[in-house]
């Protein structure tokens, strides 16, 4: 098993490559040392020598992926693109364009999204999985057909008229929770449960409708039928049977998003105002910021990577028939 | 569950008098805390960087220059900060070290500032001295350094006196080669011996970071700069190698604020940049306030400086500042308020929503933004709704020093038409039937909830040379009737047209249709609306209005290039001149040609020989005259299609006091005050919680279970029938 | 000749597209293992309601997918026919008088004043503030007093259009109904009639008023809602045509050839996966637009600019998406080659071109048809978010996201202004939820164990 992980985690550097590629290749062509330098040095009074300092201090003056001046590896390594990249594979982020340590920004930022993205995995799978599980009990009546019905409507609700309503309603009209912020400690409650319940409301439709489907595949198994038969209470056969054997699909299913929570949620977080990896990245985009574009994909890449690697692994906890080839 | 509606009732009865969404901490209720919001994470707070009013917000309550703007007089004027009183300017015939004194209009002009003695800095830990006497904490060890969050961790603090040296230290800084000040080339042409100076650091720089690495502090006090003399220790003298009457505004920002030595050594020491410890993040002044926390992406606190020297509250002001109230505090020592609260607010609508229950204690987005690619629009009205009125909600505007102009580019062949006499003609006459049809008093009323002026000429209100009313109208585009400026008719910019050669927006000549292209900053699909409009307005003449919306820095790149049509740019200015809102217009200050601030490209000799004179000259009846020549050219030529001046507005609950906006003094938060008791009152009356919609839906919630719960029950009366089979479905 | 047809990409690409469904039903109707699922679709209730309400946005969207230029009047000088700059669709013409009407700025639905204070100019020159005249809607009337008698007419004329289209259509199809008696037809029936008894009194009533009301620059706010059915079709359907060469190409190779084909396979889109998709959809975009911005003679106007926007968001949208279908047909293809019909061709030297054509791609098309269904409203709700967030189509074209944007703004305005918000809501709401019934229905018809779409 040691030996199937170290592979796995060599498989992942070529794509960790690859993925620092693409992005440098995508925002170079976008753009060029000298828009960046302009974003950066603001909208007045820059001259051509403001410009160039900041490339030379920054490093953009160098050619992008091949040197043609330099001798030997040089050629390979005394570029832009080298330069920035390579370093990622160390976890060392650099600086900001603006200056600041990315890394400790990241430190910083790390806590508000998971506080908002753990519970929201959490209840939500909780009021999913309950949800289902009573459709599932009540199937073929008419509260298994309406609440399929509600499932499908949920679901084709896009996501920003639930934040918008959400505010508008919970925070504006009614006086609950405040409109947006965070604040550290205890007091973040207030602010993260509004969010929340938008998280948890918006994959409502599309997990309980799934899980409907998985109570019922196995309720359709038949040793179901055979404990019934054997006369057993039907409440006793739905959590001890059915409850636990679906919960396999769905907890390996869920496992790859779990490394992915500390990405945050790019839309709530910006939406709320809640200073997270999500709107970190959103921002940086704005701001044109490669250098923190650059950390945050690939903190993303090897977090789903990471996901892929615990859904492997939960699939041989959870059936040993599977073996690592 | 069924608990649920009478558990919801008895919190409904027991929540009485208590919000639940306040967004600040408990403790700071009832406090003498001003809360307002900062839309953008400052990037730079140190005094030589720093140019964006996001930034001037903090700084600018932190660093004293010698001079400010007085706070309610209009039209704006400076008057001493922590200088002693106005500079004092003598002219220098001959140039160097040993010219004479001449007369007014000399080559060189001296200014001497004297600031007053005994203003103290900020308590700071790079002031601090141990018992021995000397620096505490200039040496930290770096394990130190790796611990420490903030400057304010260290536990001794010290202060001393504001002297001459420090704001020549500061000026020198100017010119630091590690640090970008975006006035640096623009004082280069005036401070004598700044290039030299500039290009002596360099090397001295280069060697010292060869010898002792990056971080290594560069003592600027050990190379002299020719052009700024110390008198005595009070006294400072700056020399400028041309005349430049506009110094004096400068003398009023940050750029000149003192730098004490001290600061920089003690920010210098390797190991703090990496901790975000250096002057960019945590200023060092003698202003009425200090910066305390920085988390920008939160909050930015700043408290009551306790070495502030009280400086007075105004005893003067504009006429009917009297009768608002605004003079009530004359003489008292300011500031007011014990402490400011900045949270981070990107989005308009919650920044505006919490300024309506009571957060946030004003709410005014400054005309800043409007060309960054900036996602606060406040749709809020600027105007009052009878609700709001009856909350004691205020508004008090004032024409912001700003210009939002629609260009149209000199060099292109159909709106500029540089290359014959006939192509200008067409073009001139075709930029001013767009002048016409184009709409402003709509665009304003649509787009600025009415918080904007026409713009009759690039001046703008409060600026010497602004003429207003009838006087001041564009008679092209406008006419005077019924004691006020109308736009004129649709007929008459259609006749224009026709005398353009586009007679109906069809060139006479191919009978194709004429289509102009607008280029613009696209700042997301809120844009839209903005867009319709446009073109709209361009239909009304039968022009079809092509638009290309593009990001900032392709649009940037377009105007260097000189290869746009019309476009939309804005102008802040710096200071209120009318040099500095000409100069737009400035024909050797082209965009595409020189790199100037010209961004259309306009060129017209008459307008440059007239724009020279009027520069350094001061205020007269010959300037105001000439100013009116080059504004009779302006709306002759009609470089832009018009335009409008944005207004800077402030609403403030009634708890708010001395609220003025002032474009030009940013340093308004001393001059603010405020009754925390009343405003604690209004929140908790604003800001009941509404419980009846829980209720709602835990009865809801009820109502789908009950049924539910009642046919479990008949199933489970009923014995082992047979399964049946369910589709998974 | 009196117009100048305007071929956009995206217009060529839907006909096609449509063009391409119908070919595949009648291929369908012909071979009964491939219509059987497909009359098992429309034997459902729920997917014949949701049929015909896609049916009509397709109508709405098609017609807004025939773009011309009208010639201008007046000949110039040299003889030469002149035509108009500004690109109209045949949705454009239906409504011309939606388009034309547009007042100031906002009004609420049904209006006859503007619904924000403006200096109004009184009758002796002098001006006041107060809330002035809609210059369309409701300016028929003299007197507002007759308001309810007007707008109560109009909807019951209307009201009485549709019933008497209602009852034609009725007549129309009743052979039909005969023939094929397991079609639920009085779910379809019933649904066109809710349909007819809506739109008609709207139809009669936009005569004269702004039914939905009208936006921030005086736009009609239905004119909007129905422009934007057809952005959305446009990703729905486009994209799909990008993710299915890819898709289907990779995944059947990489599960049929495995080795050396399935590790490059497997490293393309786990790379891609694992690039959060907002951050590598706005750097396309990005990257588009310079292209744009630096070749402006290449896309002369607006509506070509916007329209190249769009098809380079299919094609990025379906790039960034192509992953999931060449998994699922990676996994299935595995199993399918295991088979013993598989084993026996290869045993008779069948060529693998003709194995893959002839015996998996044909077995495998069950799984492409569910997965195209689904992904319909999954597009169309991300086309939303990127809008929104401002990477999504170009700020000209008209689409829910960017309604959405603009009408988030107006929900902070007092009072608050609705209508967009609602109309953006219900329209779209209404598209989704009826492309997902039509995709629960196809899968169950299809394949009801395939898993796609799903967290």
């Amino acid at each position: 098993m040691f030996a199937y992980i170290v592979r796995r985690v060599l498989y992942a550097i070529p794509i960790l490559i690859g993925v620092n590629l693409i992005t440098f290749t995508l925002f170079f062509v976008v753009n060029t040392p000298d828009d960046m330098a302009r974003m950066h040095l603001g909208t007045k009074r820059v001259t051509a020598e403001a410009i160039s300092k900041w490339k030379l201090e920054r490093g953009y003056d160098k050619p992008l992926l091949w040197n043609t001046t330099a001798t030997g590896s040089a050629k390979l390594t005394s570029t832009i693109f080298f330069e920035r990249s390579m370093r990622l594979f160390r976890f060392d982020f650099g600086a900001a364009e603006d200056g600041r340590d990315i890394a400790r920004e990241i430190r910083g930022r790390m806590l508000p999204s998971f506080a908002l993205a753990l519970p929201v995995f959490l209840v939500g799978l909780a009021v999913n999985i309950s949800f289902a599980l009573m459709l599932a009990f009540f199937r073929a009546t008419y509260l298994d057909t309406w609440g399929v019905v509600f499932c499908v409507a949920m679901m084709s609700v896009s996501t920003l008229f639930y934040i918008i309503g959400g505010q508008y309603l919970i925070s504006k009209l009614w006086h609950l929770v405040p409109i947006s912020g965070y604040a550290r400690g205890p007091d973040a409650l207030r602010f993260l449960v509004l969010p929340v319940i938008i998280g948890i409301v918006s994959g409502f439709g599309t997990s309980a409708r799934l899980y409907r489907t998985l109570f019922l595949e196995e309720m359709s198994k038949d040793y179901v039928r055979t404990a019934k038969a054997k006369g057993l209470a039907e409440r006793v056969v739905m959590f001890r049977h059915v409850l636990r054997n679906a919960m396999i699909p769905i907890l390996t299913g869920v496992v790859v998003v779990l490394p992915a929570l500390f990405f945050g949620s790019l839309i709530t977080e910006s939406f709320f105002g809640i200073p997270g990896l999500g709107s970190y990245t959103i921002d940086a985009i704005q701001a044109q910021d490669f250098a923190v574009v650059r950390a945050m994909v690939f903190i993303g890449s090897v977090l789903y990577i990471l996901g892929l690697l615990a859904t492997d692994l939960s699939y041989t906890l959870v059936d040993p028939r599977v073996r690592f080839q | 569950m069924r608990l649920m509606f009478p558990v919801a009732l008895v919190l409904a009865l027991s929540a009485c008098g208590e919000v639940w969404n306040d967004p600040y901490p408990a403790a700071t209720r009832g406090e003498n805390i001003l809360f307002t919001a900062f839309v953008q994470r400052p990037k730079h707070l140190d005094p030589v960087q720093s140019y964006t009013e996001d930034e001037g917000q903090f700084t600018q309550q932190i660093y004293e220059p010698p001079l400010q703007y007085h706070y309610l007089k209009e039209p704006y004027t400076l008057v001493p900060l922590t200088a002693d009183g106005m500079p004092t300017l003598r002219w220098l015939e001959a140039k160097g070290d040993a010219g004479r004194e001449g007369a007014a209009g000399g080559t060189q002009s001296v200014y001497e500032i004297r600031i007053r003695p005994g203003i103290l800095y900020q308590p700071h830990p790079a002031f601090a001295r141990d018992a021995a006497g000397t620096f505490a904490y200039h040496d930290l060890s770096r394990a130190r350094i790796d611990s420490l969050r903030s400057p304010y961790a260290l536990a001794l603090r010290g202060t001393r006196e504001l002297v001459a040296d420090d704001y020549i230290y500061q000026i020198k800084r100017l010119a630091h080669p590690r640090l970008h000040s975006p006035i640096f080339s623009l004082m280069e042409q005036y401070i004598v011996g700044l290039d030299a100076f500039a290009k002596r650091l360099d090397s001295a720089n280069a060697e010292l970071v060869k010898r002792r690495g990056a971080e290594a502090w560069l003592d600027l006090r050990e190379f002299p700069l020719e052009g700024v003399e110390r008198v005595d220790a009070y006294t400072f003298r700056i020399r400028l190698k041309a005349p430049y009457p506009q110094f004096l505004f400068w003398l009023a920002m940050p750029f000149f604020a003192p730098m004490p030595w001290e600061a920089e050594r003690f920010f210098q020491q390797p190991g703090m940049a990496a901790q975000n410890l250096t002057l960019d993040w945590w200023p060092i002044g003698t202003g009425p306030y200090m910066l305390i926390e920085n988390d920008p992406n939160a909050r930015m606190v700043l408290v009551r400086n306790p070495n502030f020297r009280g400086e007075p509250y105004p005893s003067e002001g504009a006429p009917g500042d009297a009768a608002a109230g605004l003079l009530a505090d004359a003489g008292r020592p300011m500031p007011f308020i014990g402490q400011v609260i900045f949270s981070l607010e990107k989005e308009g609508i919650p920044y505006w929503n919490k300024f309506l229950q009571g957060y946030y204690d004003f709410s005014g987005i400054s005309s800043d933004n409007f060309d960054q690619a900036v996602r606060v629009a406040v749709e809020g009205e600027a105007t009052l709704t009878p609700e709001m009125r009856e909350r004691g909600i205020e508004l008090r505007t004032s024409v912001a020093a700003t210009i939002i102009y629609l260009g149209a580019n000199a060099l292109d062949p159909v709106v500029g038409g540089e290359s014959n006499a006939a192509a200008r003609t067409r073009a001139r006459l075709l930029r001013q039937a767009l002048a016409i049809a184009i709409d402003w008093e709509e665009y304003l009323s649509i787009f600025a909830n009415g918080r904007g002026e026409v713009a009759h000429s690039p001046l703008t209100p409060g600026i010497f040379g602004y003429r207003a009313g009838r006087a001041g109208i564009n008679r092209i585009t406008h006419e005077w009737r019924n004691g006020a400026a109308r736009r004129r008719s649709l007929s008459a910019a259609q006749a224009l047209l026709a005398k353009a050669g586009y007679p109906d927006g069809r060139d006479a000549r191919s009978g194709e249709p004429l289509v102009l292209y607008l280029d613009t900053v696209g700042r997301g699909p809120g844009d839209k609306p903005r867009f319709d409009w446009w073109r709209k307005q361009f239909a009304t003449l039968g022009i079809q209005l092509e638009i290309r919306e593009t990001d900032w820095n392709r649009f940037q790149e377009k105007i260097r290039k000189g290869s746009q049509q019309l476009f939309i740019l804005g102008w802040n200015a710096d200071y209120p001149d009318p040099e500095n809102l000409m100069f737009l217009l400035h024909g050797p200050q082209g965009r595409a040609r020189g790199q100037g601030e010209n961004a259309a490209n306009y060129r017209n000799p008459e307008f440059d020989a007239l724009f020279g004179r009027m520069k350094n000259i001061p205020n007269s009846p010959e300037r105001a005259q000439l100013i009116d020549q080059m504004v009779a050219i302006y709306q002759r030529d009609a470089p832009w299609i018009g335009g409008f001046h944005p207004k800077d507005f402030m609403l403030f609950h009634s708890w708010l006091g001395n609220v003025k906006p002032n474009n030009m003094a940013r340093n308004n938060l001393k001059y603010l005050k405020m009754d925390p008791v009343r405003r604690e009152a209004l929140r908790e009356a604003w800001n009941q919680p509404v419980l009846w919609p829980l209720g709602l839906i835990a009865l809801a919630l009820l109502v789908t279970i009950l049924p539910a719960l009642a046919s479990y029950r008949r199933r489970e009366r009923k014995v082992a029938r047979p399964p049946r089979r369910v589709d998974a479905a | 000749m009196p117009l100048l047809p305007v071929f956009l990409p995206t217009d060529v690409l839907l006909w096609l597209l449509v063009i391409a469904a119908v070919g595949y039903g009648i291929y369908c109707a012909r071979r009964p293992h491939l219509a059987q699922p497909w009359s098992r679709v429309f034997r459902s209730p729920g997917a014949v309601v949701a049929g015909v309400l896609l049916g009509c946005y397709l109508l709405i969207g098609l017609a807004d997918s025939l773009h011309f230029r009208a010639r201008l009047e007046q000949a110039s000088a040299s003889g030469q026919a002149a035509y108009a700059p500004e690109v109209l669709s045949l949705l454009d013409v239906a409504l011309a008088r939606l388009r034309a009407g547009t007042e100031r700025s906002y009004s609420a639905p049904l209006a006859t004043r503007a619904f924000v204070r403006e200096m109004v100019e009184q009758p002796d020159g002098t001006t006041r503030r107060g809330f002035p005249r809609l210059r369309q809607g409701g300016a028929h009337l003299e007197d507002e007093s007759q308001w309810t008698e007007d707008i109560a007419r109009r909807a019951l004329l209307g009201l009485a259009c549709g019933a008497a289209l209602w009852l034609l259509l009725l007549w129309s199809i009743r052979p039909l109904m005969r023939r094929a008696p397991a079609v639920p037809w009085r779910a379809g029936l019933i649904t066109v009639g809710v349909l007819l008894a809506l739109s008609g009194p709207v139809v009669v009533l936009a005569g004269g008023y702004h039914v939905l009301g009208t936006d921030k620059v005086g736009q009609d706010v239905l004119l909007l809602s129905l422009k934007s059915v057809r952005t959305s079709l446009v990703i729905g359907t486009l994209t799909t045509l990008v993710i299915l060469p890819f898709g289907i190409t990779f995944g059947v190779v990489a599960g049929y050839f495995r080795g050396w084909v399935d590790d490059v396979i497997q490293y393309v889109y786990t790379t891609l996966n694992s690039i959060p998709g907002v951050l590598l959809i706005a750097a396309a975009v990005l990257m588009m637009q310079v292209y744009v911005d630096s070749h402006p003679d290449l896309f002369p106007t607006a509506a070509q600019r916007a329209d190249l926007r769009l098809l380079f968001l299919c094609i990025i949208l379906g790039v960034t998406s192509w992953t999931g279908l060449t998994r699922l047909l990676r996994g299935e293809t595995l199993k399918l080659a295991e088979l013993e019909y598989v084993q026996a061709a290869h045993a008779f030297g069948v060529s693998h071109g003709r194995v893959l054509s002839r015996h998996l791609v044909p077995n495998l098309m069950h799984i492409v048809v569910i997965s195209v269904a689904i992904d319909f409203s999954t597009l169309v709700l991300t086309e939303a978010v990127l809008s929104y967030i401002g990477v999504g189509v170009d700020p000209t074209t008209v689409s829910f996201g960017t309604m959405i944007n603009g009408a988030r703004l107006e929900m902070s305005r007092e009072p608050i202004v609705w209508w967009s918000l609602s109309a953006a809501f219900v329209f779209m709401f209404t598209l989704v939820l009826s492309a997902n019934l039509l995709a629960d229905a196809v899968r169950d018809a299809f394949d009801p164990r395939v898993r796609i779409g799903v967290a």
